[in-house]
């Protein structure tokens, strides 16, 4: 199901990308191509030929644009790597950014838009991963490493406090006071 | 002619990492002092032809010879000669074969630098660097051969991608493949040891400053991508939560990690055992880093599986080194003696906890970047870890580390007083509650940035207590002797200071992203925009050529209460062999700030889409990363860390076992 949508999107992409386009940027076409060529060096480069947010897609009440603008920075740009489709150039981003703000218009509320988009592209459009049975492992590692480093250290160092706390000073032998009380005359001198 | 020669070194090359792989090594283990005495002079032929390798490429891409495939695919003749060089490195052949060229430059440096290091350990050092070395040439002869010919000749190239032909290509992978690559030696260095089976305090000194100048390198280099990223993307963005930037910030992450566990190795013989999984650790995520970004697994798990001839090498030589290494701990580990207690109040305790934070900083933006990979292999699903994911799980785990330290600074070793520390840090405190103050005043929400800003305020000033209190040991009033004391303190403590203000600073640029005015326009010839405390003005736009594309660029001057205070010239540049275009932002950096300007091309109407952008304080966050590598420099140059020192403390150590 997931692919289908996927292939299906690929192909919108493709289409609205052909030299006749309403934006007729040739870097756009190339733009996932110029992705995997950027990304033969460690920089995360991504083609950026036309604007993200466009005037003409923004919304005449500035409240709503706000919502539109907050909603987008958490939908992933699904043909880009890890891009939202408020930072994307591609025009897949600026096709979901009308769809978002349609739905904005139409009267949904945040969380029913966030609801439309993953029904129709599935978890995959969200840049936060729900909080789920399969994303558990996810979400806690870090924070299980964390615990489980801590717990580690705490044990040893609770012995490592009996060790330093258990060995008294020793006291100087009888050479060693020989010594030490030459030095004192010494620096007297 | 040339590219046989370069072809034919690089074979040489592989030849002889093995040969410094196996020889060394049986030396060592039979105490053969000849066979071990050929590491040394293997590890600089082999770089020396590897160098002579890369340097027959890089004149085939100077001359443009278009008999080379990869020269075909990634040049052409129009293409500015700078990036010609740096485009050699702009594509996967090239870009392996500088990795290893720094690879094997790291071998021939451990190989001249490190005569302190005893001969057994130094041997089974350079073997490991050997079989890294061959490992990656063969992967390169094997896979990736940038020699490879292409009959007829085509007239022209296909150029270089618009979006590499930027200085940022000639600076960034350099330093980013410096630093990573550079934890190798710490890697070997490390496997060594656990073959050899000793391991005390000398060889934290020995891998301490490997491991400072990769950090440093890698410091500059991630700090070079993201600003490369910030004006080329058009939006002014400097930090995604992408895998491949993720795959350079990890080995960051343990680096820094590795840096402050080996300080405690070297003073007080502690965490030994976590020192040498650290500097495994480091190497391995740059090496993952390398198996990420080169075997197209990112792009998408289907076209990893379709043509997987050069991932699944990569992934072998993964799993050969970092199993291989892990393997040698999980035998070694147990066997090696912990030494040095500390009381659970201690600067030991303090660079643990450092530590702990930093691992688990690590683990989650490891987890991040893997787990949709896994996911998808295992039951199909695909999801997205982005940013959002990376702010509420990585954000607060690395923040206390900005709390904890200049309290660590502050620590005594062994046994710390903690009231006391935190006493000496009332100033600090003072003006970080002071800064965000003040900046709440000024700028108001988001309530994040004012959290942010004042507690960057409050580690860079508290990053120099510790310091200051050593030069004025009894307040201001007594200055007496202070530029001696100043003088007289040693780098590595001035180092850390400048490091800790430097992750400060770039905590402030972060923090003061909040405070960001945006304006999204379709702008006019003679409009004027407010744009935070300044206004910007269209003078006029202007198509004009540039060597291999046209461009059309936008003049702005921009305002501040009726002066000029600056010009602009954003523009947008269209690549005729591509048909590509890429965008170049206008930025004029004004009292730490940044404007910011980045347009589209014109619509039919004759306005033009632009963004507008005013950054306060955004240029710290790359200030403040040049400032932690001058820490990194500075703690380098420490007298006790040079190489000869730990030579002269082995002698003594000799010179005292003799005289036993």
């Amino acid at each position: 199901m997931m692919k289908k949508l996927l292939g299906h999107l690929s192909r919108r992409h493709r289409l609205a990308i052909a030299p006749r386009a309403r934006r007729a940027s040739p870097g756009n076409g190339r733009a996932k191509r110029a992705l995997w060529l950027a990304m033969t060096l460690l920089v995360a480069l991504r083609a950026a030929p036309a604007l993200a947010v466009e005037p003409s897609e923004m919304l005449k009440d500035p409240k709503l644009e706000q919502r539109a603008r907050k909603i987008s920075e958490g939908l992933r740009c699904l043909v880009c790597q890890n891009e939202s489709i408020d930072d994307s150039g591609a025009q897949l981003a600026h096709d979901l950014r009308l769809l978002v703000r349609d739905r904005l218009k139409a009267g949904d509320s945040d969380q029913q838009v966030k609801d439309y988009l993953v029904s129709r592209y599935g978890n995959f459009i969200l840049l936060k991963p729900p909080f789920e049975w399969d994303t558990l492992l996810l979400w806690l590692s870090p924070f299980a490493i964390l615990a489980l480093g801590a717990g580690a250290a705490l044990r040893k160092s609770r012995k490592g406090r009996q060790a330093v706390e258990d060995r008294p000073a020793a006291p100087l032998s009888e050479e060693e006071s020989a010594q030490l009380k030459s030095l004192l005359e010494d620096g007297q001198a | 002619m040339i590219v046989e020669v370069g072809h034919y070194a690089l074979a040489l090359a592989l030849a002889l990492s093995l040969m410094q792989a196996v020889l060394p090594f049986w030396g060592a283990r039979t105490h053969d002092a000849r066979l071990m005495a050929v590491a040394r002079p293997a590890a600089m032929t082999q770089f020396a032809f590897v160098a002579l390798s890369y340097a027959a490429l890089t004149y085939a891409h100077v001359v443009s010879d278009f008999s080379l495939v990869n020269v075909v695919e990634n040049s052409a003749s129009a293409k500015p000669l700078i990036y010609k060089i740096s485009g050699v490195w702009g594509n996967h052949e090239g870009s392996m074969m500088l990795w290893v060229l720094i690879l094997a430059a790291c071998g021939a440096a451990m190989a001249a630098f490190s005569r302190a290091i005893p001969p057994r350990l130094l041997a089974d050092a350079l073997s490991v660097q050997g079989v890294l070395g061959a490992a990656f040439l063969a992967f390169i002869l094997l896979t990736s051969n940038p020699f490879a010919r292409m009959v007829p000749a085509p007239i022209d190239g296909h150029d270089l991608n618009p979006i590499l032909q930027d200085p940022g290509l000639a600076i960034h992978p350099p330093l980013l493949y410096l630093g990573y690559v550079g934890f190798s030696i710490v890697f070997s260095l490390a496997a060594a040891a656990l073959i050899g089976g000793r391991l005390d305090a000398a060889f934290a000194r020995f891998i301490r400053p490997w491991t400072l100048a990769a950090w440093c390198f890698l410091t500059l280099g991630i700090a070079m991508g993201s600003y490369w990223a910030y004006y080329t993307l058009g939006w002014g963005g400097f930090w995604f939560w992408d895998p491949v930037e993720n795959a350079s910030l990890m080995p960051w992450l343990a680096g820094t990690a590795l840096l402050h566990s080996a300080a405690v190795m070297e003073k007080r013989e502690a965490l030994k055992v976590w020192t040498i999984f650290l500097a495994i650790v480091t190497f391995s995520l740059s090496l993952l880093g390398t198996f990420l970004v080169r075997s197209g697994v990112l792009t998408s798990v289907h076209s990893f599986a379709s043509d997987p001839t050069r991932g699944l090498f990569i992934l072998a030589i993964l799993v050969m080194f970092i199993g291989g290494a892990l393997f040698l701990f999980m035998l070694r580990a147990s066997s090696l003696k912990q030494g040095g207690l500390f009381a659970p109040i201690s600067r030991e305790s303090a660079l643990v906890v450092n530590n702990l934070l930093l691992t688990a900083a690590c683990a989650a933006v490891l987890v991040g970047t893997l787990y949709p990979l896994a996911l998808e292999s295992i039951n199909g699903d695909k999801i997205s870890v982005g940013a959002p994911f990376f702010n509420l799980t990585f954000g607060p785990l690395f923040a206390p580390l900005l709390l904890l330290a200049p309290l660590g600074q502050l620590l005594a070793w062994k046994r710390g007083d903690l009231l006391a520390a935190a006493q000496r840090l009332f100033v600090a405190a003072g003006l970080g509650l002071a800064a965000m103050a003040v900046f709440a005043a000024l700028h108001g929400a988001p309530v994040m940035s004012v959290v942010g800003s004042g507690l960057a305020v409050y580690l860079i000033v508290g990053a120099f207590v510790e310091i200051v209190g050593r030069i004025f040991p009894s307040g201001f009033g007594a200055a007496k002797n202070a530029v001696f004391r100043a003088r007289g303190l040693p780098l590595s403590a001035w180092g850390t200071a400048f490091a800790h203000a430097g992750l400060g600073l770039s905590m402030l640029g972060i923090a003061a992203s909040g405070w960001g005015v945006e304006k999204i326009v379709a702008m006019k010839q003679g409009d004027v925009y407010d744009v935070g405390p300044y206004q910007i003005e269209v003078v006029g736009v202007m198509n004009k050529p540039g060597p291999n594309y046209q461009s059309t660029i936008a003049y702005m001057s921009v305002k501040q209460d009726g002066h000029v205070v600056a010009l602009l010239a954003p523009s947008k540049r269209f690549f005729s062999t591509r048909r590509m275009g890429t965008a170049q932002a206008g930025i004029v950096t004004l009292n730490l700030g940044q404007i910011y300007v980045s347009i589209a091309e014109p619509n039919p109407n004759g306005a033009i889409d632009a963004r507008l952008y005013w950054k306060p304080l955004v240029s710290l966050i790359w200030i403040g990363a040049l400032v932690m590598a001058f820490g990194g420099l500075l703690s380098l140059s420490d007298r006790r860390l040079r190489v000869g020192v730990a030579r002269r403390a082995v002698k003594t150590q000799i010179a005292a076992q003799a005289a036993e």
